[in-house]
């Protein structure tokens, strides 16, 4: 199978980014003890995510309206998860927890 | 009748955030009430007129958000609506005690059965991870309710195995967006090929869903949580929270994609299945903390959940048909079970003021309702007949030997002998006659609560052919 290099247009390497900046995140998220740390590789795993998602569907498609509406709401769902996250963790850290 | 399952949990969650001062009674019983009867009312239309779709808005799909209910998803949600009914009256007696964390409990409550009914008819891949994480936020918000120091780290334990898991779902969900162009699950399912990108797409969302399933080995999030929450709390956690991720992975292996999937993959699910079971149950035998034991008890039952995978896959329709009817039987009965002994080990812990297993003698005299509820879900729970988990497990082993996977066989009986042990490590002591220590008085009205559950896991044996019934009018509908 022979690939032409203009196959690999910007949104491929949008995809590709994504993947590696998962695959980064998820080990830190693993690896790290301190639960903050976790929480912002938890984001940065996020992000990979959509870059995936918006990249991948356009480099298959075209233009596509449908990925960048979900990565909105995708957006919406980890602020609002990092907000549950940092209101637990300041609870757990004036409990005399180590963050 | 289909919408009306979303719009009746999101607006009584708001009438209890925006009125904290009204009488609970008020607001949450005639909410539940009306979510029973239009659960029970879109079953009978299903029953009658076969699955139905709706579009939200008039919007049509690629746009628009599709529900879909057909047998399975309006057993699920009457499941739901029973459950949340029972607890919720429950949770009106045992919270009297917890003035602050009533304030926060009954938004978190509706919100959840709205994720959870979100869940069961939703139609499409991006609403299921909407939904999960929706499901996600209320069920770790209720964990941390106390704001105990140990409610505290299970909470955040959670939360992070939840976020990690809906993340890999995600990324699921893109790939195939990304391959298919659409995200409705029937769209899917026409066009799905074995193709590598579908594959990984499974794996990555499989693994997701195992985490938040709690499967073994990604169940160490469970125990803690489940066992360190307030006792209606842990009941709707166990009873139905976590068969939201496992109904999404039956729904991904079996409809989805099913060319996508290999029989090697369905054993090694069926595998972790097994270690579930046997890792669950041996960690239930060694707790000192009865309310340790029946979360543990919760892993080891969701073991039983995956030999979906290996006994429908790969294997003749008759053991498929045995294998699907014997999960959901097994889903409805541990659903029912659990929630009655979560229930009725809470108001053992309130008449004994504490959660040893060691000092429960006495408990047969003085709250003999309660350990007889415990009892009449254990039975279900060890599958003896006549009970919901006895025919769940007998479908179960029929499927195995009809498939020739004496394997699996052998395992849900070793399953049912390790129940039993550490069941009867409970009753061994409650049946000491000599009481060390006071007991106080509970509600009568805690007992009715814990034994409906357990009646209903018991009479479940008797009437199994309903959801059946229900579930095979649906043409596809069996998986």
């Amino acid at each position: 199978m022979s690939l032409s290099f203009e196959a690999f247009n910007s949104d491929f390497w949008y995809a590709c980014i994504g993947a590696v900046l998962f695959v980064v995140a998820l080990y830190a998220f693993i690896v790290s003890q301190p639960l903050l740390k976790k929480l912002l590789a938890f984001n940065i795993m996020g992000s990979g995510v959509f870059l995936m998602m918006v990249g991948l569907a356009q480099y298959q498609h075209g233009p596509d309206s449908v990925p960048q509406a979900l990565v909105l709401t995708g957006i919406v769902v980890a602020v609002a998860a990092t907000a549950l996250a940092l209101v637990l963790l300041r609870k757990w850290v004036l409990s005399g927890g180590q963050a | 009748m289909i919408p009306l399952l979303l719009i009746i949990p999101l607006v009584f969650a708001l009438f209890s955030v925006l009125l904290p001062r009204a009488p609970i009674k008020l607001i949450a019983l005639p909410g539940l009430v009306l979510q029973l009867i239009a659960s029970l009312a879109l079953s009978v239309q299903i029953y009658r007129h076969g699955a139905s779709d709706y579009q939200l808005g008039g919007w049509e799909t690629p746009l628009g958000i599709t529900l879909h209910a057909n047998g399975f998803t309006v057993t699920l949600l009457t499941l739901t609506a029973f459950i949340a009914i029972v607890c919720a009256v429950y949770a009106l007696v045992y919270l009297q005690r917890y003035r602050h964390e009533q304030r926060y409990f009954w938004p978190l409550f509706w919100f959840l059965l709205a994720s959870l009914n979100g869940i069961w008819l939703s139609g499409d891949l991006f609403n299921l991870y909407v939904g999960l994480e929706l499901l996600t936020f209320s069920a770790v918000g209720m964990v941390a309710l106390t704001g105990s120091k140990p409610s505290l780290r299970a909470a955040i334990r959670y939360l992070y195995a939840a976020l990690l898991g809906s993340l890999g779902f995600l990324a699921g969900v893109g790939l195939l967006y990304g391959q298919y162009g659409t995200l409705a699950i029937q769209d899917i399912a026409e066009i799905s090929n074995a193709a590598a990108p579908t594959q990984v797409a499974i794996a990555l969302m499989t693994i997701g869903l195992l985490l938040k399933t709690a499967i073994f080995p990604l169940h160490f999030w469970l125990p803690p949580a489940h066992g360190g929450a307030l006792a209606p709390v842990s009941a709707l956690l166990s009873a139905l929270v976590v068969k939201a991720s496992f109904y999404i992975l039956a729904l991904l292996w079996l409809d989805l994609a099913p060319e996508a999937v290999a029989p090697a993959a369905a054993q090694l699910l069926g595998a972790l299945g097994a270690g579930a079971i046997v890792w669950g149950s041996w960690c239930a035998f060694r707790q000192s903390d009865l309310k340790m034991l029946v979360a543990y008890s919760t892993v080891a039952q969701l073991g039983y959940l995956m030999f979906l995978f290996p006994l429908s896959i790969g294997t003749s329709a008759v053991a498929a048909e045995l294998a699907w009817q014997g999960t959901v039987l097994h889903l409805l009965a541990h659903a029912f079970a659990k929630a009655a002994m979560f229930l009725s080990v809470g108001t053992l812990v309130l008449a004994l003021g504490h959660q040893s297993i060691k000092d429960l003698a006495g408990v047969s005299h003085r709250v003999p309702l309660a350990l007889f509820a415990f009892g009449l879900s254990a039975v279900s729970l060890m599958g003896l007949p006549p009970s919901g988990g006895f025919n769940a497990k007998w479908l179960l082993l029929q499927s195995a030997l009809l498939s020739g996977q004496w394997w699996w066989f052998v395992i849900i009986l070793i399953g049912g002998l390790m129940t039993a042990a550490y069941v009867f490590r409970v009753f061994r002591v409650s049946f000491v006659e000599e009481a060390r220590h006071q007991f106080a008085p509970t509600h009568w009205l805690l007992d009715v609560c814990a034994l409906t559950l357990a009646a209903a896991a018991i009479l479940l044996g008797f009437v199994s052919q309903w959801p059946l019934q229900l579930m095979q009018l649906v043409p596809g509908g069996s998986g």
